[in-house]
């Protein structure tokens, strides 16, 4: 990766930031709990990364290990996350 | 499926997870939200199947299949009141997923991979898997620094939450600063010392116990009432180690996200550390504000307190126009949630006006109680924040107290001296009469007597939370 790649993926890490400052502030009190698990599930999004070593396909068996322990991290992550959340929301819904 | 194709899919997925936290904004929207989210998750996760580097997926589907069971069973299993307790674990298994996805980049990084699809992406690359640039060694090592904190200090969270093994107080023995100081600095150096190519193997394995010893050593000290800070800082640590991750592998996907909920775990901090009026040093540190000379359970209570049975408070609600109930971490405690629904029905039904006044930092995180009053079909809408019910208490009747202590502290207020001088407090003193649901004058985690049990216009209503709050629907429906 070169510096300048870096510093682009950089540029938009900042942005995201603040685009992530400007969306949270608007989400209500009474909204927090849910918003805490989901945004864990979607921060989840390391099952890309895990994916990625999990399929390798070589013989290191280090990388497979940690590999797989890393899907079923980020699996929980995703699947847990975004199913409670969604049972808590269906409470807030529902009047 | 291309390079090109498998990017933009990322880039569909993380305008998906905008567009869900976007919905997260109106308890209307909340649930499509979260869909919208899930469904960009799909589509990076498919996206990512294709990609060539990925050639067998035996391990692959084994590890879905086993965490999707885990996840699943855990989201339909937890119970309302253990809502925390399940988003610590949650935040500990993402930084476990970031950690272990740094350590398997430091593998391909540093040994000579074999196999197709290293192969192809080495060709692909147009150099050998062996050594890489200085600049992604330095994003392993601080993505397995962030992930191991994550992993080891949710797991003591969850752990405090759930008085599992280990109570909720604060642990810590003579020098443990010095020894988490002296951790951290280490860990630095390793980063440092690994993205120059010092003693790899040796010192990368080195940095993952270190950090996931500074995670155990981070949270330990930390009492239980502090944990609404902790978990929200937690959540920070999840999104910041994904955005890590995505720096190692110049995933974009991963870096939006990741940054995101870096935000919005920030951000959930500072509404809880302001809630309590504590720096969040002062609450990762573990001092608690210099007290003065401190005062006596004694000397404010005695004699002044008075005890009301049931009936006696039924009597006075029956009376009431307007009634404000105040929930804490008691009334998760005692899963009192429906009875406290059963008794706003009761007293609606006789046309007194109820409300719920949430303090910020009720329960142990951040919009625990709304959860809990939500399971017992309350609506959101009589749900009032702090900011907008304190005005009101002048023109209440009643009061009603559930298991909540130091939010309703009058010293926070007045006593310059106190502890929690300047926290922000619900103003129930202000109340005709306060109705005080408690199993005893026992202090709240703050370790403080609470003035407002000894108010000339508070009553007390001793016992378990649940078994107070039916007495009174059965004393109201009597009469």
């Amino acid at each position: 990766m070169t510096p300048m790649v870096m510093m682009l993926l950089f540029a938009l890490f900042v942005i995201a930031v603040f685009l992530g400052v400007e969306l949270i502030n608007k989400v209500p009190a009474t909204l927090h709990t849910p918003l805490m698990s989901g945004s864990n599930a979607i921060s989840g999004i390391t099952i890309v990364g895990a994916v990625l070593a999990a399929g390798h396909g070589g013989d290191n068996t280090v990388l497979t290990i940690v590999g797989f322990l890393a899907v079923v991290l980020a699996t929980i992550n995703v699947v847990g996350g975004f199913l409670v959340t969604n049972r808590m929301l269906a409470m807030f819904k529902r009047k | 499926m291309n390079a090109y194709v498998i990017e933009f899919a990322y880039l569909v997925a993380s305008a998906l997870f905008i567009l869900g936290i976007k919905g997260l904004t109106k308890p209307k929207t909340a649930v499509r939200g979260n869909q919208l989210a899930a469904m960009g998750m799909l589509v990076a996760l498919v996206a990512t199947l294709t990609h060539k580097e990925v050639v067998s997926f035996e391990w692959i589907i084994a590890g879905i299949v086993l965490g999707a069971a885990i996840g699943a069973v855990l989201a339909v299993k937890v119970q309302m009141t253990a809502m925390p307790q399940m988003v610590a674990a949650l935040n500990g298994f993402g930084g476990g997923a970031s950690l272990f996805v740094a350590w398997a980049e430091f593998e391909k990084a540093t040994q000579p991979v074999s196999g197709v699809g290293a192969l192809l992406s080495a060709l692909n690359q147009q150099s050998g898997s062996v050594g890489v640039e200085t600049i992604t060694l330095v994003a392993i090592g601080l993505t397995v620094l962030i992930g191991a904190v994550t992993l080891t200090g949710s797991l003591v969270a969850f752990a405090k939450l759930q008085e599992f093994v280990i109570s909720g107080k604060p642990i810590g023995f003579k020098g443990m600063q010095v020894i988490t100081a002296a951790l951290f600095i280490f860990a630095l150096y390793a980063v440092w010392a690994v993205s120059q190519g010092m003693h790899q193997q040796a010192l990368f394995i080195g940095l993952v116990a270190a950090a996931l010893l500074l995670g155990l050593l981070l949270v330990l000290p930390i009492g239980g009432a502090d944990m609404p800070v902790v978990i929200a800082l937690l959540n920070s640590y999840s999104g910041i180690a994904a955005s890590a991750a995505g720096f190692i592998m110049g995933n974009t996907a991963l870096i939006v996200t990741g940054a995101l909920v870096g935000a919005s775990g920030i951000i959930l901090t500072k509404i809880m550390c302001k809630a309590m009026n504590r720096s969040l040093t002062n609450v990762l540190f573990g001092v608690m504000g210099a007290s003065g000379p401190t005062i006596s359970d004694d000397e404010v209570y005695g004699g002044k307190v008075k005890s009301a049975g049931a009936e006696e408070i039924a009597m006075l609600l029956e009376s009431a126009r307007r009634v404000v109930i105040v929930p804490g971490f008691g009334l998760a405690m005692s899963q009192a949630q429906h009875a406290v629904r059963d008794l706003a029905d009761t007293l609606e039904a006789m046309g007194v006006e109820v409300e719920f006044a949430i303090h910020p930092v009720a329960g142990r995180m951040p919009g625990h109680m709304n959860v809990l009053l939500a399971e017992a079909e309350i609506s959101y809408d009589k749900l009032i924040e702090m900011e907008r019910i304190n005005p009101t208490f002048e023109q209440t009747d009643v009061a009603i107290v559930i298991g909540a202590n130091d939010v309703t502290n009058p010293m926070a207020r007045e006593d310059k001296g106190s502890p929690i001088y300047g926290m922000p407090i619900l103003n129930v003193d202000k109340a005709r009469t306060v109705v005080v649901i408690k199993r005893s004058l026992s202090s709240g985690f703050a370790g403080l007597p609470n003035p407002l049990f000894a108010a000339d216009n508070t009553l007390m209503l001793f016992g378990d939370g649940k078994k107070a709050v039916l007495d009174l629907i059965g004393a109201l429906k009597e009469s």
